[in-house]
């Protein structure tokens, strides 16, 4: 057993703080959440030539065959800059969807070109109900001249007005089970019938959008996988995608624990440094607990989805039922400890308050989590 | 990062979980609700702790010449984590395991070696620890327990208080002030006391629980001889420094085994009670609260792993090695306040009640728990110890 990172894990590391100090500043953040685009081609042409963006794609696929745990390592440094633009999104979700369920032909066209930093994409999965079950895919997929015809809303959708290919969740069918029925469909930008409304956010670094369908047709080889069985694969990609945005949660949070502890050394109240005081001393400890913790559960469930273990699914809602909470705890405090300039849109705090906040909601919050722990513990 | 276990850690898991299928004894009933052993067991679990050191699944990590296996921590872990999965009994020696047998291998001299950690092992000499006093509890530092010399022995007068097992241990790790006009750190010196020897006086505590498993002990012109100093005159405090960080990995690696214990228990009682007709791990609001208990619980495994990776690498152990106590404590008194609730009115009845639920042991380790965040070091001075050496906060 090692339950640490390698030498060439933590070299990912000290390469991508490094880099990201340099091109993700806070005032490069600040810009991207007043435009649109939420990222520039410049920076997106960085990430793509330090390998980032195939970072887990096959080397088949212009990838570098590398696994969660190494993604865990860029994740963290990525939320401790709250790095905006596509890059969920994109790899994580979209990427990732087509190198789970696409057929040889449609990996072939996305993943090289996603992974070179010349193709965005997303998963339109949510709907207006804002459910995480199979259930609450609604949006109709009708089979029609050998095509499909979609009609239908989804909502919430990362990045959908950045990407050039969108993989959508709808439904094909109806069966037994609310699991029954679900297909996954790849549905290029332009696509007569579909319409991308950016939305505006609480969290500016994360862009949502609402994507509709209105008799939206796509050829039948926009299928991906088998034409109802989808869930199954959606799952395990979300699954994928939660353990990475949590890695992402840990860095953020890492860094606000790091922000604050800095301040209350400097920042002197009744004559002493404020981090004297045990009421501050004691919420830092409690911060540093919540901290460690999340990053105890979220290596594990990297290394669980890296193993295919069979506790991957339980191991990654522990870590977003866990971390869901910790962010947003150690966010909040870190704003209380650093008082009246800690409520300023010129500090920098909000932006992780506000990244904590909008993650709490990605792939479920922890209320859901808990409740498919409770769910795959059996009870 | 591999978690997975070689073909020969297997192989010894698998030795383990025979050995505790056919050596855990029959009449032993896992309740689930109790991590501390109770005086009436005490004569079952000094066989039980026996039994285990004949088979030799105990001080795994403690070199052979010492009675130990020699053996890493990742035999310790797994022969743990068997124990929790079979829920054998606790071994009685506690801190004898825990504490005094590694800092006497680490400081002893070689005659102190070959004397005690063995018979700790065996459970044939139970030890108890000498370190809180009516006024220095929190501020151990402060303690006031003297030790005079007097030719080739120190007298010894004072009195300590929360001492658990005093009234059945052989001896006990006692830190007394050799040097007053010291600085309060530098004048305490590290005993291997005798607990039969003439002016060692035990009362028992009555406690919150109602019985009396903590002891108050006086000390009377005790007369201890200078070969019982461990680890240097006026270096107590080092020595009794030395291991906490051994302790708290073990003493924490075994607590969160007991913790699952407690958490399957629970889980067990919440499938059997019901609320409005249907079984409480049915109600949503209770699958929360058992899921959250589930998490946490599970988490300070892979904290534990964490820390125990970085002392296996030959590391300083990290943050994650000094969280463990501070999150064990919030997740095992949430989970004992959790069984008040799913026993609901019943929680009232006391053992000796034909009504009470599992003969009431529930409301007892209920009470038990809330010393969790008072002993071993208060959760207020576990959070200042973190604030300031982990980061690096000005001390007042």
């Amino acid at each position: 057993m090692d339950f640490g990172f390698s030498p060439e894990q933590e070299m990912l590391r000290a390469t991508a703080r490094k880099f990201l100090e340099n091109e993700c500043t806070s005032g490069f953040v600040r810009a991207r959440m007043e435009e649109p685009a939420g990222v520039t081609d410049e920076f997106w042409a960085k990430l793509a030539e330090q390998g980032w963006l195939g970072l887990v794609y096959p080397e088949e696929h212009g990838g570098s065959g590398l696994g969660f745990v190494d993604l865990t390592v860029l994740m963290e440094e990525m939320g401790r800059v709250v790095m905006p633009g596509p890059f969920l999104s994109t790899v994580l979700l979209g990427g990732l969807a087509i190198r789970e369920a696409g057929s040889p032909a449609q990996k072939k066209e996305w993943l090289a070109r996603i992974a070179a930093g010349r193709a965005r994409t997303t998963l339109a999965w949510t709907e207006p109900s804002a459910r995480w079950d199979a259930a609450g895919v609604t949006c109709a997929a009708r089979e029609d001249k050998g095509g499909f015809v979609l009609n239908g809303t989804k909502l919430f959708v990362l990045d959908a007005h950045l990407a050039d290919v969108l993989v959508v969740v709808a439904r094909t069918g109806e069966g037994k089970t609310p699991e029954d029925g679900v297909s996954l469909l790849l549905v290029p930008k332009g696509t007569r019938g579909m319409e991308v409304k950016l939305l505006p956010t609480m969290d500016q670094t994360r862009k949502l959008c609402e994507v509709s369908f209105k008799d939206a047709s796509v050829p039948a080889d926009a299928l991906m996988g088998l034409k109802g069985r989808a869930w199954p694969t959606l799952a395990r990609v979300v699954e994928r995608a939660t353990v990475a945005l949590c890695a992402e949660m840990c860095g953020g949070a890492q860094r606000v624990l790091d922000m604050t502890t800095d301040y209350a050394k400097i920042r002197v109240a009744f004559g002493k440094p404020i981090g004297t005081y045990q009421g501050v001393k004691h919420k830092a400890a409690d911060m540093l607990v919540d901290v460690e913790n999340a990053k105890s559960l979220t290596y594990y469930a990297a290394w669980a989805v890296d193993e295919n273990a069979p506790e991957a699914a339980l191991a990654a809602s522990m870590a977003k039922a866990y971390v869901t909470d910790a962010y947003r705890k150690v966010a909040g405090a870190g704003i209380q400890l650093h008082g009246g300039i800690g409520f300023t849109w010129e500090h920098d705090l909000h932006l992780y308050f506000k990244r904590a906040k909008s993650s709490e909601f990605t792939f479920g919050d922890a209320t859901y989590h808990r409740e498919r722990v409770a769910q795959l513990i059996n009870l | 990062m591999d978690l997975s276990l070689t073909p020969e850690q297997e192989a010894f898991g698998a030795t383990v979980r025979a050995w505790l299928k056919t050596n855990i004894p029959r009449e032993w009933k896992s309740t689930g609700s109790s991590e501390i052993p109770r005086m009436e067991q005490y004569e079952f679990l000094r066989r039980w702790q026996r039994t285990l050191f004949d088979a030799g699944f105990i001080g795994l990590t403690w070199p052979k010449e010492y009675g130990g296996r020699g053996l890493t921590f990742m035999e310790e872990l797994i022969l743990q984590q068997e124990m929790a999965l079979a829920k054998a009994p606790p071994i009685l020696n506690v801190l004898g395991v825990g504490m005094a047998g590694p800092t006497i291998v680490a400081w002893g001299t070689e005659e102190q070696k070959k004397r005690y950690p063995e018979k700790i092992l065996s459970c044939e000499e139970i030890w108890c620890q000498g370190y809180s006093e009516p006024n220095a509890g929190s501020d151990l530092a402060s303690l006031q327990t003297r030790a005079v010399k007097d030719g080739e022995h120190w007298v010894i007068n004072g009195q300590k208080v929360w001492t658990s097992f005093a009234h059945v241990s052989e001896f006990m790790m006692l830190l007394a002030r050799t040097d007053p006009s010291a600085p309060k750190h530098k004048g305490i010196t590290y005993f291997l006391l005798d607990m039969k020897l003439p002016g060692v006086t035990v009362k028992p505590l009555r406690q919150i629980t109602g019985e009396a498993e903590f002891n108050e002990v006086f000390f009377d012109n005790v007369r201890v001889h200078e070969s019982q100093v461990l680890g240097g005159v006026n270096n107590g405090w080092a020595v009794g420094l030395t291991t906490l960080m051994y302790e708290r990995l073990t003493l924490g690696f075994g607590l969160q085994v007991r913790l699952r214990i407690a958490l399957d228990g629970l889980i067990d009682l919440a499938r059997r009670m019901e609320k409005s007709g249907r079984a409480l791990t049915k109600d949503p609001v209770m699958r929360q609260k058992l899921a959250q208990l589930w998490i946490d619980t599970e988490c300070l495994k892979y904290t534990g792993a964490r820390a125990i990776t970085k002392l296996l690498r030959g590391e300083m152990p990290g943050p994650e090695a000094s969280t463990g106590k501070m999150a064990w404590v919030d997740t095992h008194q949430r989970l004992q306040e959790l069984a008040m609730e799913i026993e609901g009115p019943y929680s009232q009845l006391w053992k000796g009640s034909e009504w009470a639920v599992e003969g009431g042991v529930w409301p007892q380790s209920f009470l038990r728990s809330r010393a969790n965040s008072i002993e071993g070091g208060t959760t207020e001075i576990q959070k200042n110890i973190i604030a300031e050496r982990l980061l690096g906060l000005p001390k007042d």
